[in-house]
């Protein structure tokens, strides 16, 4: 080989740094999966002043990991009568799709697998594809529990992605890319730059229209990925559980994480939108003498904070707030969320235009 | 060069494939199914002449929203496709006719598009610089040029969206509906009366 061209350069050399990228992604992210399950439950315990999973390991810390070794070593079974290609394939697809999203996720300055233009849409692309998972697994049980799980599941995912998507235009609106890095960057300077008080002290006057569209893509948040109060796809008490009732052992498994690292990614995309993503709440000026690697870790510490945060409040919504009824949650959608959304992109792009700051 | 080959032709296979299988699958829920692969890869393709903004609508659009319903519609519907295939001699000519005059007119297209024949627009985008983007480029055409052409496309979608509401929308009479207004607005002044009753006497209402 002609020892003057960089191996890392070549087409082979790319894919494999790429694939160690993904590995760098995904095994930290399965691995703090485990612990935010974990924390799920015992939030959840707290508020309800109970202990929680204890038993296996120090404060039960490992309690996930028993949980994963338990399903995989269960039976697997296919009921009678299903459709067992799609019936293997919704929980892959669930899974997978959970999983891609995190490509153009901004972790750190320069942390990111895919730096696209259009990572704002490739994310909205991803989240509308989750409901096949959904849909595929409750048609393919053959049994009624199951199909009308994911039917109401489909109505439910597909009405609130519209009002997400009015939200995201605010924010493409406000920061002039849909690269999910220019965004996080545009929003540099401490937390009065975030887009969650309008993305600066010079557009204060939208600051209230864009808290309001944070907090509307936080209820959405929570209505896209069936959590409750909007958990009505699996809503026990009426539907047993759902599009998942036949599903056993590891598709179940798979069906749970493809579902948790969905609720992950949508509080990591809340940071990232409305957040500031890797900024600090304060630009301290002694951190931007430190190298590439420790500015890297320092962005990457308050990402996790803040993602971490909004899992906290996931999962006190959960414990808190009883389950809403689906007309509720119909009207919530089209009612109140859209009609709202709409008139503050309609807000917004007249500020861009006519205010102060209009280039 | 190789890697975009082999990439080019994997995704042109896959939807090749699943075109094919869309016609030939005996559920209609697997057809559709296939069709979204073919989408799927029919976004990848884009991806690969560099309009990644296409290549993303398509998938939000046709994938997420357009399959879905269709999805949804196949698996409530209670379709017989063995009583639809019985009839498959006698539309087998028609067709065939469809079929042949669509070869016949791609084939026309593309040799005149091969030769220059063809009028061509202004072929590069104005915009091709380094530095903006896709949708940027699509943006600029669309406000500016197209700005009545879009409008009017919106307005359609517009007036199909009332129609549909329109057709679907039936208040029954006899159906009490749940008014969140007037609940939230009812205070013990209109919710309740203090009735005073005489011993023995009752009250007739």
């Amino acid at each position: 080989m002609d020892p003057t061209i960089n191996f890392w350069a070549t087409e082979l050399g790319w894919t494999l740094i790429t694939v160690g990228k993904i590995m760098l992604v995904i095994l930290p992210l399965l691995v703090c999966l485990a612990f935010f399950m974990l924390a799920d439950r015992k939030i959840w315990a707290g508020v309800q002043m109970r202990k929680g999973p204890n038993v296996v390991g120090p404060f039960g810390l490992l309690q996930s990991f028993a949980d994963l070794i338990k399903f995989v070593l269960k039976e697997l079974v296919i009921p009678d009568g299903a459709d067992k290609a799609v019936f293997l394939l919704a929980p892959v697809l669930t899974f997978l799709l959970s999983l891609v999203g995190w490509a153009v996720i901004p972790f750190a300055p320069g942390w990111v697998i895919s730096n696209i233009n259009v990572g704002v849409l490739y994310l909205f692309a991803i989240s509308s594809l989750g409901v096949y998972g959904i849909i595929m697994g409750g048609w393919a049980s053959n049994s009624k529990y199951p199909f009308l799980g994911s039917l109401r599941s489909a109505a439910q995912m597909v009405s609130y992605e519209v009002s997400i998507g009015l939200v995201i235009i605010t924010v493409i609106l406000l920061s002039g890319s849909m690269n999910l890095t220019t965004i996080v960057e545009k929003q540099a300077g401490g937390f009065w730059n975030w887009n969650f008080l309008g993305g600066g002290l010079h557009n204060w006057p939208i600051a209230i229209v864009m808290f309001g569209m944070s907090v509307i893509f936080f209820i959405s948040a929570l209505a896209e990925t069936n959590r409750p109060p909007f958990d009505l796809p699996e809503a026990e008490s009426e539907l047993v559980a759902g599009y998942q009732v036949e599903y056993s052992s590891s598709p179940f498994l798979l069906f749970m994480i493809g579902e948790l690292v969905n609720i992950v990614l949508m509080c990591s995309l809340i940071t990232v939108l409305f957040f500031g993503g890797w900024q600090a709440p304060i630009d301290f000026a002694f951190v931007h003498q430190w190298g590439d690697m420790a500015q890297g870790f320092y962005g990457l510490m308050w990402f996790f904070l803040k993602t971490c945060f909004f899992f906290f409040l996931i999962a006190m919504a959960k414990a808190i707030v009883p389950r809403y009824r689906y007309d509720q949650l119909m009207r919530l959608g089209w009612k109140v969320f859209l009609p709202t959304a709409g008139v503050a992109v309609v807000l917004v792009a007249a500020w861009r235009v006519f205010g102060p700051a209009a280039a | 060069m190789a890697v975009q080959a082999i990439a080019f032709y994997l995704l042109a296979t896959v939807t090749l494939v699943a075109g094919v299988c869309v016609v030939s699958a005996r559920s209609p829920v697997h057809s559709v199914l296939f069709l979204i692969l073919a989408f799927f890869s029919a976004a990848g393709l884009f991806v690969m002449l560099g309009a990644e903004f296409l290549a993303m609508l398509l998938v939000v659009v046709y994938v997420g929203a357009v399959a879905v319903l269709f999805l949804f519609v196949v698996m409530m519907l209670d379709v017989d496709f063995a009583s639809l295939r019985q009839g498959f001699a006698r539309y087998m000519p028609l067709g065939a006719g469809v079929a042949g005059i669509l070869a016949f007119e791609m084939i026309m297209v593309s040799t005149a598009v091969a030769n220059g024949g063809a009028a061509r627009l202004n072929d590069t985008p104005q915009a091709s610089g380094a530095d903006i983007s896709n949708a940027e480029t699509i943006g600029r055409v669309l406000y500016t040029d197209y700005i009545y052409f879009f409008q009017a496309a919106g307005l359609v979608l517009l007036v199909a969206m009332i129609g549909a509401i329109v057709l679907t929308l039936r208040h029954k009479p006899g159906v009490r509906r749940q008014v969140i207004a007037d609940q939230v607005a009812r205070g013990p002044k209109t919710g309740m009366r203090v009735i005073s009753i005489k011993p023995g006497a009752g009250i007739d209402e």
